[in-house]
């Protein structure tokens, strides 16, 4: 999806903030941009220079931005600490086992809602757009029960069937406007060249929303891989199935923190987030004008 | 520019205008098939569809749905259905089913003596909820929620806006570093945005006490400043998806619009208020009631930051206030209870919401 359409726009608007905004107001603009940058990553640099610094400096009452001796001490207590790999591969398993799976169920579904007329089709959509907002944390209960009676208390399951659902709602509704984006001219013209639909939809449909299905995964992504909730209420005697969340909280008791593993591991689990989200960025920005526009 | 304000916010080209290429004449009278594939499929009436995949009573060409109006869409018989069906069975299983589940319990007696199997669950009515509602506890912690809520929306909200018109200011390195630093906090997760924010205001080896010459005050023991550390860290996760969606937006305000009114002596408050913000106006409300949501619903960062629900309860949120009850006391019908009440809440929102898009004449 290359970024046709915006490019002029962006144009202008660059073009109407140099002309309007005077000189020194636009430094300032500026200079306040860099600072509020600043202010918004300092949290971020605080973890992982925690992370590196070594026990002495973290614990001390004069907290310096910088270290001059960094360790990886930290990482190594996270690492020793049981199974912390196991957890570390638990909630990659569930996010992407539930990105790749509500992925396909959402790009089907906005297939059916986008390209087609049919009768409750306005009616799914609200239906989808209320389901959206259920309190996920509100379930907790039934869905306790529920895999109880699943037998998937204590397994990974527990955590990606609930997942996937959740996540359906919003990714559908974020899809649509990827799918719409597709001229159907090009539908037309497959059809004409004696392409079934199903070879429409995964030879040429699916190739040309798939940047779309990146920028939605991010969300699933997110919720599957910070989940909390259902990993603490689910996964109880278990501890081989749990996963990052869990691990890090085994550092952080509240009368005794071990700062130095608190960080480290938060470090851990932040950055494949945080990977993800610099590749899918660009898409991310233009899939929720697009997402939120129509 | 009508008044449909954005279009071709994204790079898809334009979206909602789009569906004129399909627009007018034989289609919409063509029983069942799609627009033009008939040259492939067109005869045999349920040959349609045949080749995908299952056995599909292709194409009814009586089927309502598809209406005369001058829709582009094609009528796929039950074609949309199969595509639906994995949808709707995920979440027809795994969210219909608990809702109701959980308005089921809400009614019952359940305890921990019910989910061991001991005893029979017995129906109460009301009477979770007439015990719910006589608990001022329950009241303070609702009052406590919407305050809190309301606050996370509107300093999200405004702190969103406000960087997001400073990203249309600037030039490309500013606006990348700023862009970079939210997406930073966007992508981390709540449990570990909580602890680093934890540290960052801890009493002894916390920097911001140190800047701010607090000494060792501890932000987690009074009731306001916990609830006002928390709203801290969700502000700065939370500004990041404003920003970056109004952001989008205003890019795609036509430009001329925003010179006329710079021509016009507009200062820039007034473009915001007079010409951005109505522009805008479908944006900001997703944005709104999307934080709105989000934040009605804020149990990891509460949960984590003030160790469950603040001393005495006194940072108790709905979210964590039904699951200290149903998971920690075993009151799983009164947790229910609670969640019920969450969700009509919520489920209120939305209607609002809903009114809202469909006032803007959005075509869903």
């Amino acid at each position: 999806m290359s970024s046709a359409s915006p490019v002029k726009t962006e144009g202008f608007v660059r073009d109407f903030a140099r002309r309007s905004v005077q000189r020194p107001w636009r430094l300032a603009a500026e200079a306040s941009a860099l600072l509020i940058a600043a202010v918004v990553a300092f949290p971020l640099y605080w973890m992982v220079l925690s992370a590196f610094k070594p026990a002495g400096e973290i614990e001390s009452t004069e907290p310096r931005p910088w270290t001059l001796d960094p360790t990886v001490d930290s990482f190594r207590r996270v690492f020793g600490q049981q199974e912390f790999g196991r957890y570390f591969l638990n909630s990659l398993i569930v996010a992407v086992t539930v990105v790749a799976v509500s992925a396909l169920i959402a790009f089907l579904a906005a297939t059916a809602v986008t390209r087609f007329r049919f009768r409750f089709r306005t009616t799914l959509l609200i239906m989808f757009l209320i389901a959206q907002m259920v309190p996920v944390e509100a379930l907790t209960i039934p869905l306790f029960f529920q895999m109880r009676d699943l037998g998937q208390l204590n397994t990974l399951g527990a955590l990606i069937l609930p997942h996937i659902a959740f996540s359906l709602p919003f990714a559908i509704w974020m899809l649509r406007g990827f799918v719409k984006a597709v001229p159907e001219a090009l539908e037309e013209a497959a059809y004409i060249d004696g392409a079934s639909r199903t070879r429409f939809l995964w030879q040429i449909l699916f190739p040309l929303v798939f940047p779309g299905l990146v920028a939605t995964s991010v969300f699933s992504f997110i919720s599957a891989w910070n989940d909390f909730l259902f990993a603490k209420s689910f996964i109880i005697s278990d501890t081989s199935q749990s996963t990052l969340p869990m691990a890090l909280l085994v550092f952080y008791k509240p009368d005794d923190p071990d700062w130095g593993g608190v960080m480290a591991a938060s470090t851990v689990m932040t950055i494949p987030v945080l990977i993800f989200f610099v590749l899918v960025q660009r898409r991310l920005v233009s899939g929720l004008g697009g997402a939120v526009k129509d | 520019m009508t008044n449909r304000p954005l279009p071709g916010a994204a790079p898809p080209p334009g979206p909602s205008a789009q569906p004129a290429s399909r627009e007018g004449g034989p289609d919409g009278a063509q029983p069942g098939v799609a627009a033009p594939p008939a040259p492939r499929q067109g005869g045999s009436g349920p040959a349609k569809g045949a080749s995908p995949a299952p056995v599909r009573t292709a194409a009814r060409p009586g089927r309502r749905g598809g209406g005369g109006r001058k829709s582009p869409l094609a009528r796929g018989g039950w074609t949309p259905w199969l595509y639906l069906a994995p949808a709707l069975v995920v979440i027809g299983g795994l969210l219909v089913y608990p809702v109701y589940q959980l308005g089921l319990i809400s009614f019952l007696e359940y305890t921990q003596a019910q989910v061991s199997g001991g005893e029979p669950a017995t129906f109460q009515g009301f009477g979770n909820y007439a015990t719910l509602f006589g608990d001022p506890q329950f009241w303070q912690v609702l009052l406590a929620t919407v305050l809190f809520a309301g606050a996370c929306v509107v300093s999200t909200l405004a702190v969103g806006c406000a960087l997001a018109v400073l990203l249309t200011r600037v030039r490309a390195v500013p606006r990348l570093a700023l862009m970079m630093a939210a997406l930073g906090a966007w992508a981390t997760p709540a449990v570990t945005g909580s602890t680093v924010w934890l540290l960052l205001f801890d009493p002894d080896f916390g920097p911001v006490n140190r800047i701010l010459g607090l000494g060792d005050h501890s932000w987690t023991y009074g009731r306001y400043s916990a609830f006002a550390l928390v709203l801290l860290e969700v502000v700065w996760c939370s500004f990041p998806f404003v920003m970056v969606t109004v952001y989008a937006g205003i890019r795609a305000v036509p430009a001329e619009v925003l010179e006329a009114a710079s021509l016009d002596g507009a200062s820039q408050w007034r473009i915001w208020r007079s010409v951005l913000a109505p522009m805008l106006r479908p944006i900001l409300v997703v944005v709104t009631i999307q934080s709105v949501i989000w934040d009605f619903k804020v149990f990891t960062q509460i949960y984590v930051m003030t160790g469950g629900g603040g001393i005495a309860g006194q940072n108790l949120v709905l979210n964590v206030y039904a699951y200290q009850k149903a998971f920690a006391s075993s009151q799983y019908s009164l947790g229910s209870a609670i969640g019920v009440v969450m969700l009509l809440i919520l489920l209120a929102v939305t209607l609002v919401y809903l009114r809202l898009i469909r006032r803007q004449g959005e075509e869903l």
